[in-house]
């Protein structure tokens, strides 16, 4: 059977967090590079794969789909068998899992990638750290932490006693905030969180994607 | 068996999302409306359910679960027999796709169309004064992506292929209120496919109940 290839940026949170997907559910893969410094991802031969020009895309035999979120989703459901068990193991175990999947997309991942872009990013292209922009974003980040410090004070794991999808999505931005931007003490500050942290990030699929 | 209960007021999109599949569903439900203007989504009691203070909420039996698109999931899958079926697909790829394009609504066009439903709907409303730089910068960023769904639905019915899906579904609210209350109407209508596609999915029986009782609780 043909790996499925992965079309991204090693550097890209969203596709680093396909690859360690597909790492937790040993599935056989194929980076191919999408070059975003020279702007491959907005040439015709990438819009092709995916119109809105962002990385990752993977092909898996006929089946092309863009979207890190939906395309960890549906890894998850193809390899049920394989591998870690990303879903639970009932129907309201895996409404939990969505649930908190969602709180990433749309209450941590939007102040936390500010503040990667920020300090890392924008920087990178030349341009220059807006302060006061990282400044509201840490503020608003800083609320939305202490809502899991105190989910994490009852639950091992975001969506219950088993790490999820919904861990699993916070890999990439968390490991940046922590390593290349200097904000590790919005996690180490928070006793459940940095257990959490610790946990997630010391995972033997986690490492191999920065080696 | 106890009914579902869904917390949230009907003006809110994210509470007229889990609404819509309810009733595509035809599940059995309870509306218990939250007063955000009295800040009751602040307030300890419901905190105890959704401790970021934000609507809906879901309880069904002992689970209670929140964020609109996640409720959308469940609801779909434990009521999959009943109600409009296909709304996850026929296969595992067929739902991968509805997924994409999930994700696509939640990532890349709930942000600017929200933004612009924010200052040109309600801000008037509640006094907020606008903010003419972000909306002119937030109409460019969603114009650029209605293009790209024009292009899709000119090769597709529907987003995640020939049937409605939640794909569609998560559209609905929003756009809602672009094309009624944001005086930005023609940014859907202007568009061949996506104003066909619009015109189809809100002509929904789902979505003609929610407008139904929007109206009538518009007249208390």
């Amino acid at each position: 059977m043909a790996a499925i290839k992965v079309h991204g940026y090693h550097a890209s949170m969203a596709t680093v967090m396909v690859l360690c997907c597909l790492n937790e559910k040993e599935v056989e893969y194929e980076l191919v590079l999408v070059d975003l410094p020279t702007g491959a991802h907005k040439k015709p031969e990438y819009l092709a794969l995916n119109p809105f020009g962002v990385v990752p895309t993977i092909q898996d035999g006929d089946l092309t789909l863009y979207e890190s979120r939906a395309i960890i989703r549906y890894l998850a459901k193809k390899f049920q068998g394989q591998g870690t068990n990303f879903l639970g193991s009932t129907l309201s175990e895996e409404a939990l899992v969505y649930q908190w999947c969602e709180v990433e997309g749309q209450s941590f991942n939007p102040p936390a990638f500010s503040i990667v872009s920020q300090i890392v990013f924008v920087p990178m292209r030349g341009g220059s750290t807006d302060e006061a922009a990282v400044e509201m974003n840490v503020e608003k980040l800083e609320k939305v932490l202490d809502i899991y410090e105190e989910r994490l004070s009852k639950s091992k794991y975001l969506a219950g006693d088993f790490f999820s999808l919904a861990d699993l999505q916070h890999l990439p931005c968390t490991h940046y905030l922590v390593n290349a931007c200097g904000k590790g003490d919005l996690i180490s500050s928070r006793k459940h969180v940095n257990a959490w942290w610790e946990d997630i990030s010391s995972r033997p699929t986690w490492k191999i994607n920065f080696t | 068996m106890a009914a579902v209960k869904l917390y949230g007021p009907l003006a809110s999109t994210a509470t007229s999302r889990a609404l819509a599949c309810l009733l595509e569903k035809q599940v059995e439900y309870q509306l218990i409306p939250v007063d955000l203007k009295k800040g009751e989504q602040k307030k300890p009691q419901f905190l105890a359910m959704q401790p970021f203070g934000q609507v809906p909420v879901l309880q069904d039996g002992a689970l209670t679960l929140f964020e609109s698109r996640a409720i959308v999931r469940y609801i779909a899958e434990k009521y999959a027999a009943q109600g409009t079926i296909g709304l996850l697909g026929k296969s595992l790829a067929e739902r991968a796709v509805i997924e994409q394009w999930m994700e696509v609504e939640s990532q890349t066009y709930n942000p600017p169309s929200s933004f612009l439903v924010f200052q040109l709907a309600f801000a008037p409303l509640w006094g907020i004064p606008q903010n003419q730089a972000e909306i002119v910068k937030n109409e460019k960023k969603f114009s650029k992506v209605l293009d790209v769904y024009e292009k899709r639905l000119s090769e597709s019915k529907y987003l995640g292929g020939d049937e409605f899906s939640i794909a569609d579904l998560s559209h609905l609210p929003n756009t809602e209120y672009i094309v009624k209350a944001t005086g930005k109407s023609e940014l859907i209508t202007s568009r061949k496919y996506v104003n066909a596609w619009w015109e189809d999915i809100s002509s929904r029986d789902s979505w003609k109940k929610i407008r139904e009782m929007s109206k009538a609780g518009n007249k208390k």
